[in-house]
């Protein structure tokens, strides 16, 4: 049976802004240090094929794809561009290596969001412009009328919420790739400015620049290039519906399905008690906690007291976002799902330094494309 | 029409029907404004443009002088090695003449566009960039010589068009 690895990492880590460098330089340095920690390997004769997931709105040009090569090492070599989220990204990569053609894939993304003068204007650009854009607003709202809902059905509060910001913010302190590391307790959390009821200003990740590069290898290459393996035993997507009117407005219904399909193809049957740690999606705080339900890391309804009672800080029984999250890392559009697969890859290679989690072999990482999508992905990771 | 069927069933709409709402549509105009971070190797260029100089980037691994200059080279994957300026002339590559303007409408007056290999890069690396002083266009021959033409340096900003385009010239 033919498997696939992670077999090298490489990352700029994350900042608010990055007026010194172009968006190639930052993939450049992304990529170099990717290429190094797979055995040193050479992009110009040693990668089969190359992915980069880049979305044009955000990147400000039309086919970004022929503005990718070059920085990666992939003239004249086999490269195209995934439109989605990395994790959708690196089921690709996987696709390609479980075919047989390719032994050896380079996978991309990168988000530099300071470089967008009208950010929230190309996120209003993805809502209906017949039904919803003509009411103006910030996009944002959509989030807020999620977490409306989800707290109603399940129970879950906006106190357990705000929890959820302070371990994430606090995590990301330890994190040296995250940009909003901060020392927030609950209080400072619930008394920030209101923006989307119920979401409060400190409730919402913060734009971040950075990149990121993975190697994918498959198990006959793995071990000539790296000595620690990460094995992706399993990928899921699945979209629920653009329309704001008729979606699900309690659960994650795309994570579940998501979710579903990667433990499926990894043999899990039991998320709760088999996967030893989470990065799941926080662009907005109550987003963790749904997505806890909906990757059944927990009972439904439960995940709030997961945070509550310490079980998802580091040290607890199911840690998420030991990262930081996006919350800590910040949201670096297409690379926000690509930062939850970098956490779990370092925590499993054992290479988180003061956060690393012990005795940890089963990862999960799952992204959200966020406002207004019901897009989601998830990769199921292992060391063994 | 065709030979059989003289008229199709239906009402014929004009785009002027759309306009005035006959056919019923939506209409939105994005705001999408970008501010790029020109980062190391643009950055040298963009100031080289304002002192009236063409920046190159050098790597020694292949002994490529780089135009546009680039931070990495692309063939060798790795960092440059500095960046040095090259010549304002060069060599006509490839050019075409446009008789369409930017919105579809046809041009009276033809802008001519080329590729210009700059005296001082590697082979095959350069600018694209507009010609001018040329009477007519038959006159461009593949192997041309050309100079750029600057803008005064009070009226240059660091971007391309602070060269306003290139002139044939004779060499001597
Ligand atoms: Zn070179």
């Amino acid at each position: 049976m033919r498997e696939v690895a992670i077999v090298g990492v490489g990352s700029t880590g994350f900042r608010a802004v990055t007026p010194d460098v172009s968006y190639k330089e930052m993939m450049f340095e992304a990529a170099t240090r990717a290429y190094q920690d797979a055995g040193n390997i050479s992009p110009r004769k040693d990668i089969d094929a190359f992915i980069s997931v880049a979305e044009d709105y955000w990147e400000g040009f039309s086919i970004f794809d022929e503005f990718v090569p070059d920085q990666l090492g992939a003239v004249l070599r086999h490269l195209f561009t995934v439109c989605g989220d990395s994790i959708i990204g690196l089921s690709t990569a996987y696709m390609l290596i479980k075919t047989g053609h390719f032994d050896v894939v380079a996978l991309e993304s990168h988000g530099k969001p300071s470089d967008i003068l009208t950010l929230y204007d190309v996120v209003q650009f993805a809502m209906d412009p017949m039904l919803n854009r003509p009411l103006g607003g910030h996009p944002f709202f959509v989030a807020g009328l999620e977490m409306t809902r989800f707290l109603y059905e399940t129970g879950n509060t906006k106190e357990q919420c705000a929890m959820v910001v302070s371990k994430n913010r606090g995590n990301a302190l330890a994190n040296p790739y995250a940009a909003y590391g901060a020392d927030i307790d609950v209080d400072d959390v619930l008394c920030s400015n209101h923006q989307f009821y119920p979401l409060n200003q400190l409730d919402v990740s913060q734009p971040s620049d950075g990149g990121i590069v993975m190697i994918l290898a498959s198990n006959e290459v793995a071990a000539e290039l790296s000595d620690n393996p990460v094995w992706v035993k399993g990928v899921g997507w699945a979209v629920e519906t653009p329309s704001l009117e008729t979606r699900c407005w309690s659960d994650a219904v795309y994570a579940r399905i998501a979710a579903d399909m990667a433990y499926k193809k990894a043999g899990i049957g039991n998320p709760s008690r088999e996967v030893d740690f989470a990065e799941v999606d926080d662009l907005f705080s109550y987003k963790e906690l749904q997505h806890i339900e909906a990757l059944r890391l927990c009972r439904p309804g439960e995940a709030g007291l997961l945070v509550e009672e310490g079980e998802t800080w580091i040290g607890g029984s199911m840690p998420v976002n030991t990262s930081g999250g996006n919350l800590g890392m910040g949201w670096a559009l297409e690379a926000s799902g690509m930062q939850r697969l970098l956490e779990t890859v370092l925590q499993l290679r054992g290479e988180a330094g003061s956060r690393q989690l012990s005795d940890v072999d089963v990862g999960v990482a799952q992204s959200w494309r966020g406002v207004p999508t019901t897009t989601g992905a998830v990769a199921v990771l292992t060391n063994y | 029409m065709s030979e059989k069927i003289k008229r199709f069933p239906g009402e014929e709409l004009k785009g002027a029907d759309i306009r005035v709402g006959k056919v019923p549509t939506i209409r939105f105009r994005p705001r999408v404004r970008y501010l790029w971070s020109a980062g190391v190797a643009m950055s040298r260029f963009i100031e080289g443009l304002k002192e009236g100089k063409i920046v190159a980037s050098t790597c020694e691994k292949c002994g490529r002088i780089m135009v546009p200059p680039r931070a990495f080279c692309e063939e060798c994957f790795k960092p440059v090695d500095g960046y040095t300026p090259v010549k304002d002339t060069g060599t006509i590559n490839t050019w075409s003449v446009s008789y369409v303007a930017g919105d579809a409408s046809r041009i009276k007056e033809p802008i001519l566009v080329a590729v210009i290999d700059m005296d001082g890069a590697s082979t095959g690396m350069g600018l694209l960039h507009l010609l001018g002083e040329i009477d007519d266009w038959k006159q461009i021959k593949f192997g041309m010589r050309v100079k750029a033409v600057w803008k005064p340096p009070e009226e240059r900003t660091g971007n391309i068009t602070d060269i306003r385009y290139f002139k044939p010239v004779k060499e001597v």
